[in-house]
């Protein structure tokens, strides 16, 4: 035999066993190190967003909710598709190509860029199975807020990234949140997911806040302010509704407002909830708390005051009513909303006791409730009081309130002198204080009656229903002092009288028709409110109409 | 001794006592068609897989081996003595061949390999010339003295280089080799001296530095990221550090057939082509691949026999040139898809997808068979 065969047939030998050799050892030494590099080629880590929590009103319909949606991503880098393809789907995404083009160009540095946010699931598939390599989709959560407009203050919204920005949504971001978790998926060169292998951490979904809100008090309570806003053509305003029996409150609309549903709004002025962010001087809405001074220093509901010749010099100013109203009771001076006889009543009175009690009713008060952007008011603390400050305190100026405030405020004397934070959660803490004395807050309530039945805010009356409430006209200050064109319109009262179940507070800002009183705009927007109200809560009408047979 | 491998020939068969049977009567081998059965279905198998699941290269790659097994059989059927004679001018046929894709060939890919004739398909010369080749040197020393005088050396490494030099700017490093070592290794199994065997391979490794100024940009790099793949491990590194990647990732049995995630999630490049091993390697582990090894050894020791057995110079050098180039193509395939080797485009033979090579290989195991099967005709 050749040897020479032999030879090149050993070298053969040697050679395929060379090659398992080179095999075995990737195989079994470098087997670990190259699996380790197989996997952190292909594994990795992917988020998994957690649902959020769905916020609903105090009978379980929802206000906010998420359903789940896919965000067309794209690796710059690893877009691997010709110009149709790309064509395609610039179309698909309603995007003129160039704009797209310049998309994917500016981004070519980085591995992600989003081609569409949020697009429903179908929409999305259909733009996947274009195949374009390097485009896929990445599911998230869009919130939706079924009620819109009407709720927007209260509700707030989130962000893109499902993040609360404004309202509930921010102030209990972390409770509707809840936390994404994190799975290990298979992974393409083209970054396309091919398979989850295994959650490494579950979502936990974000938990449903349940509100004191109630739709149907929600909805009859903008529409009624949207119209009023508009009828007056008004720059803002607010209505509050509480629960008596707990402070929760039922309603609360502003205007203007926003549809959360449309993100590519905003006039930042119109994200306001103005019903606790902004404050203002509270004027002869708080005249009730003066007289309740004045009943606890020992005043009667019948002591009269003499307020001719219907205006009184307090220093260097000259406080004047409308016209001259005589000798009055103190029931009078809230029923005529008498500048003269509260002031000259609040001259009698120590002024540190009356702010007392207005601060402790909650005005310039936190309220503890603790909503995004909220104003505790002001309530000034001189250490000594002029004569015009002891007086003008007395009718509501040089002190600001939110008109959550007021409606807190109205609730003490509803409940019977027990104040209660105001709450937007369906199962509150409650927390009661006394702060008034039952009879003075009884003797109060019907002197606001009175002012319904028989003085300046009787375009509040409810048919069938008893009233008790308080208007209050004020003027605004402008850049010189208090101007003559600018008004504040306040309603604030309770319903029913004998057994108070909602407060509510109405406030029109601005309105620049000829009438611009409280009595005249809002007590008329809290009637129709509350009327709807009672009738939708169920709430039985006052025994004595009904009409013997 | 060697004069022993290449003179038996010339002293008739009294040697030559192979029993005829069926498969000398057909003129085929069933030994090598039966393995070439086994890989070829493995290597479908694995095709199968590495480009699941788009099966049309399946379907073409299964009709590309239907016609080369057609091609084998009939090249079977002609004498041996047809090849020896028409051996130099299928040579200088080639030589046109190559000259002619050189002024006019397709370029493909940066390169220009295929010569297309207007309406008739398309070939690539230098695959005729892996055949051509080895038949012309062993017709060459088919009727001179062996072992070779120093001057037939001389005109044999011509024969060798004229080609080689043809095909290297093409650019086709891969079949150049192929081509030149087919030669070469006529060369040697006709019985060259020792020296020059080793005086060869002294002057390979000394000029081994000046080859490098030759080489171009990219076969530099290629061979730089051979030893440190991880200098550009996004550029020149990526083929081989994925496909290292894989294969160390199959372990011992592999992941199963579709599951392995270098091949199938595309970070393994040309893994149906000239990486194909890899995807072998990663879904059926290192035992997929000493198989499909062995099946190749199997095949391999079934030509030695055959060149062993043959009858006359020019079979015998032709069979051994055919056998021992085959080992050729699966050692640089596999050599460098396992890091051993720098990047050259050598197809894994009857696995790598691809027609041209299936074709060349079946082709060189028909004129195999041919030889074995014809008796030879005393004159």
């Amino acid at each position: 035999m050749g040897i020479r065969v032999w030879l090149v047939v050993f070298a053969v030998f040697i050679a395929a066993v060379g090659l398992e050799a080179r095999l075995g050892y990737l195989y079994l030494i470098e087997k670990d190190f190259l699996q380790d590099q197989g996997d952190a080629r292909t594994i990795r880590m992917e988020r998994i967003n957690a649902h959020r929590g769905m916020i609903r009103d105090k009978r379980g319909k929802p206000m906010a909710v998420s359903s789940p949606v896919i965000s067309l991503v794209a690796n710059p880098k690893k877009i691997i598709a010709d110009q149709g393809q790309l064509l395609r789907l610039s179309e698909h995404l309603g995007i003129p190509f160039d704009e797209f083009r310049k998309k994917i160009d500016r981004a070519q540095n980085r591995d992600f860029v989003y081609l569409r946010r949020h697009m429903p699931p179908p929409d999305a598939q259909k733009a996947i199975s274009l195949g374009v390599q390097g485009v896929f989709g990445e599911k998230e959560y869009h919130r939706y807020y079924p009620a819109g407009e009407v709720s927007a203050h209260v509700v707030g919204i989130t962000d893109i990234d499902d993040r609360g920005q404004e309202g509930l949504e921010l102030a209990f971001d972390q409770w509707l949140a809840g936390s994404s978790g994190k799975k290990k998926v298979l992974k393409n060169l083209h970054g396309e997911i091919i398979r989850d292998l295994m959650p490494v951490e579950e979502a936990i979904p974000g938990r449903n806040l349940d509100l004191s809100i109630d739709l149907r008090l929600q909805f009859l309570a903008y529409r009624e302010l949207k119209s009023a806003i508009a009828h007056y053509s008004a720059a803002s305003g607010s209505i509050v509704i509480l629960d008596v029996r707990t402070g929760q409150i039922l309603s609360m609309v502003n205007q203007p407002s926003y549809n959360p549903n449309n993100r590519f709004i905003l006039d930042h002025a119109t994200l306001r909830n103005r019903a606790v962010t902004d404050q203002f001087e509270p004027g002869s809405t708080v005249k009730p708390f003066t007289v309740a001074a004045a009943l606890q220093a020992g005043y009667l509901v019948d002591s009269e005051i003499d307020t001719n010749p219907g205006f009184v010099r307090v220093g260097d100013f000259t406080v004047r009513d409308p016209s001259n109203r005589g000798i009055i009771n103190l029931s009078q001076i809230v029923a005529l909303s008498s500048q003269v006889g509260i002031s000259k009543l609040a001259l009698t009175l120590n002024e540190h006791s009356v702010r007392e009690l207005f601060q402790n009713i909650g005005f310039g008060q936190d309220t503890g409730f603790g909503f995004p952007g909220e104003r505790t008011g002001t309530l000034p603390d001189h250490r000594r009081w002029t004569d015009i400050e002891r007086a003008t305190f007395a009718y509501g100026y040089g002190l600001t309130v939110t008109p959550l405030q007021l409606a807190t405020a109205y609730l003490t004397i509803g409940s019977g002198g027990i104040k209660r934070d105001a709450t937007l959660l369906k199962n509150p803490r409650v927390s009661e204080k006394r702060v008034l004395d039952p009879v003075i807050a009884n003797e109060i309530k019907l002197m606001l009656k009175s002012v319904v039945d028989s003085g300046t805010g009787s375009k509040a009356a409810i048919a069938a229903y008893d009233v008790a409430g308080k208007t209050g006209t004020v003027r605004k200050i402008g850049r010189a002092g208090y101007e003559d064109t600018a008004h504040l319109a306040f309603f604030a009262g309770m319903t029913p009288v004998d057994n108070p179940l909602l407060v509510g507070v109405v406030l029109i800002n601005e309105p620049s028709t000829k009438e611009y009183g409280g009595g005249a705009i809002a007590a008329p927007v809290f009637s129709r409110v509350m009327s709807s109200a009672l009738r939708v809560l169920n709430i039985p009408p006052k025994q004595s109409l009904v009409v013997a047979r | 001794m060697t004069q022993d491998f290449v003179r038996r020939l010339s002293d008739t068969g009294d040697s030559f006592e192979r029993s005829l049977g069926i498969g000398d009567k057909v003129h085929l081998d069933f030994t090598i068609i039966i393995l070439l059965s086994i890989i070829s279905a493995y290597g479908l198998l694995v095709l199968y897989s590495a480009v699941y699941p788009n099966q049309s290269a399946v379907i073409s790659q299964m009709m590309k081996i239907g016609f080369a097994v057609l091609v084998m059989v009939i090249l079977a059927q002609i004498s041996p003595i047809f090849y020896q004679r028409i051996a130099p001018w299928l040579f200088i046929a080639a030589i046109f061949l190559l000259v002619a894709t050189y002024l006019f060939g397709t370029e493909v890919n940066g390169s220009r390999r295929w010569l297309r004739i207007p309406g008739f398909v398309g070939f690539q010369p230098s695959e005729v010339m892996k055949l051509a080749l080895p038949m012309a040197l062993a017709s060459y020393f088919h009727d001179r003295h062996l072992p070779p005088r120093k001057r037939h050396i001389f005109w044999a490494l011509i024969i060798i280089i004229i080609p080689t030099a043809l095909v290297v700017p093409q650019p086709d490093l891969g079949t150049a080799l192929i081509i030149c070592v087919s030669g070469i290794l006529v060369l040697l199994l006709a019985g060259i001296a020792w020296k020059f065997v080793f005086g060869a391979l002294g002057f390979a490794v000394l000029s081994a530095p000046a080859v490098w100024f030759l080489l171009r940009d990219y076969q530099q790099r290629r061979i730089l990221s051979l030893i440190d793949p991880e200098r550009d491990p996004l550029g020149d590194g990526w083929n081989i550090i994925q496909s290292k990647t894989a294969i160390g990732s199959g372990g011992l049995s592999g992941k199963g057939l579709f599951e392995g995630t270098q091949s199938h999630l595309d970070f393994l490049p040309e893994s149906q082509t000239d990486f194909i091993i890899a995807v072998l390697a990663e879904e059926m582990g290192f035992l997929g691949v000493v198989f499909l090894l062995v099946m190749y050894l199997l095949l391999m020791g079934r030509g030695i026999m055959i060149a062993i057995q043959a009858q006359d110079t020019f079979g015998r050098l032709l069979t051994g040139s055919i056998t021992f180039t085959f080992f050729v193509y699966v050692f640089v395939n596999i050599a460098m898809v396992s890091g051993l080797l720098p990047v050259v485009g050598i197809p894994l033979p009857l696995v790598s997808y691809g027609g041209t090579s299936i074709l060349t290989i079946f082709a060189g195991f028909g004129i195999m068979m041919s030889i074995h099967t014809h008796k030879r005709i005393m004159l």
